[in-house]
């Protein structure tokens, strides 16, 4: 190992987008990224797009995550999108969403740009693995 | 190839890039490859922002205040950088950096940069991250810079130690008296302010601030028992005076015939939430830095500042050395093992894995 030895530790942001008023969810994700030794920040209810763009270009994440159960998703989710391209960020960032998204809105999500959709009852360590497995290299 | 995306990337910080400068923080708290030469280079581009370092017990209102502050800054036309450290898991090494909801005030304005650090289990080493990416933000152009820290431990006291203001934030009722008697961070602060300073029990935890400080300010004067000659008056003077600092002995035929310039800390209310009191805490804390430049200790500071950041990235260094030593040598895990089975000794082992060292240093001609 040379002199600066990297410590990797991946990032993420949990948001909550909009006007939905439940974050257990979003709780719970938080907690589990934390034991699973990432570091999560996590921005709180009621958030516009800006705020999450904001936050997630100067906290330089490497995990965006996304809880949504208001059914809005096809109206912020798209903002958030093009506001991190805007900032040269959506290239490194692992966008994944969480929360209620029917399956028709699926492919237009993904064709945003967002990396994976986990709905209810996806087991926490498949989110966690995919996590380890897609994070992006900080260059 | 590095070195060319390190110099591209530290223009691009310099130019004003927000993204370049979140990547710069990411390799300085990763340590990743390359980062001791960005710092290098954006060395040359600090020292033009005032730095003020904000701590106190967990759920004092402190972020609310950075908030208010940063707001306050914001509005004078000021851009503003903020680093918030939080503790990370001591077993997994994960954390929840949770102090970014609370930037409310300044929502959608990229002017105000904010940052959660964690810090990563690395020892001693959180204080030379935070200093590194303080001067990120410096050279990037922020005119405020603001750390924000819970004091826990001797960790949050070292980060918040490079500021140039320390303030300490205390909350009403936060305990008896004793606990202002206690060494930590109440030692440590020019500006206490008593936030929340509307919920009862704020004017006590005041009062009992500014005994503390007065008694802080001359420590010999609550030594000196007995009265002799001129130092009576000084006993006077330190008891009846208030905010002259009780060190003004220019009677005394001292080394010193100047009496230097004392800063007596503050005490300040807020109410954060409201944002009652934030502007007298800018004036006091714009008072401080004129003493601090005025009495010539910004300089002294910076230099004291520099000393420990060198030492730190020695003592990191060796540190190193010695990892790869005792690794080298079969890891430490057959070193724990001997040293419990009595076969040898913490003290004996280090006497080996050193001695090389030693012999290197020692044997220098010059």
């Amino acid at each position: 190992m040379s002199a600066d030895s990297e410590q990797r530790t991946i990032r993420c942001l949990i948001a909550k987008v909009g006007l939905d008023g439940h974050d257990r969810g979003a709780h719970v994700i938080s907690r589990a990224f934390r034991d699973a030794g990432f570091e999560v920040i996590y921005s709180g209810l009621h958030r516009a797009p800006d705020e999450i763009i904001q936050a997630t270009v100067q906290e330089d994440v490497d995990v965006l995550g996304i809880s949504i159960l208001s059914g809005a998703h096809n109206t912020l989710v798209p903002k958030v999108m093009a506001g991190l391209e805007e900032y040269g960020a959506l290239d490194d960032t692992l966008v994944i969403v969480g929360g209620i998204i029917p399956e028709e809105d699926r492919p237009e999500l993904l064709d945003e740009g967002v990396d994976a959709i986990f709905g209810p009852g996806t087991p926490m360590q498949e989110t966690i693995d995919f996590v380890k497995e897609n994070a992006p290299e900080r260059k | 190839m590095g070195q060319a995306v390190e110099s591209d990337l530290v223009e691009r910080l310099l130019d004003g890039e927000h993204r370049a400068l979140a990547r710069v923080i990411t390799k300085i708290e990763s340590q990743s490859p390359g980062y001791r030469d960005i710092v290098s280079e954006i060395h040359a581009h600090t020292g033009h922002a005032s730095v003020v370092g904000i701590t106190g017990s967990p759920g004092a209102g402190k972020s609310t205040l950075v908030d208010k502050l940063a707001k306050y800054y914001r509005d004078q036309g000021e851009t503003v950088g903020v680093i918030a450290v939080d503790p990370s898991s001591p077993y997994t090494g994960g954390a929840v950096l949770g102090d970014r909801i609370r930037m409310a005030s300044n929502v959608g304005d990229m002017d105000v940069f904010f940052r959660s650090m964690s810090a990563r289990g690395q020892l001693g080493g959180l204080s030379t991250a935070t200093a590194d990416a303080v001067k990120a933000l410096d050279a990037f152009g922020k005119d405020r810079i603001i750390i924000e820290t819970v004091g826990a431990g001797q960790n949050e006291v070292d980060v918040v130690k490079t500021a140039d203001t320390v303030v300490v934030l205390v909350q009403p009722g936060s305990g008896d008296d004793v606990q202002m008697l206690k060494a930590g961070i109440l030692e440590i602060g020019d500006v206490f302010v008593v936030n929340k300073a509307d919920m009862e029990g704020a004017s006590r935890t005041v009062a009992e601030l500014q005994e503390m400080i007065h008694l802080r300010d001359d420590p010999r004067a609550n030594l000196d028992v007995g009265h002799h000659g001129a130092d009576a008056f000084d006993d006077a003077g330190a008891h009846g005076g208030h905010g002259h600092g009780g060190n003004d002995h220019s009677h005394e035929v001292d080394e010193e015939p100047e009496p230097e310039p004392v800063w007596t800390p503050q005490v300040v209310e807020t109410i954060a939430t409201t944002g009652e009191g934030i502007d007298t805490l800018v004036e006091t804390l714009a008072d401080h830095y004129t003493y601090l430049s005025e009495s010539g200790e910004l300089e002294e500071k910076a230099r004291q500042r520099a000393a420990e950041e060198i030492r730190q990235l020695l003592r990191s260094d060796v540190n190193r050395l010695l990892e790869r030593e005792l690794d080298h040598r079969g890891g430490i895990d057959d070193f724990a093992t001997a040293v419990v089975d009595k076969e040898t000794d913490p003290y004996a082992v280090t006497e080996t894995v050193i001695e090389p060292l030693r012999e290197c240093l020692e044997d220098r001609d010059d």
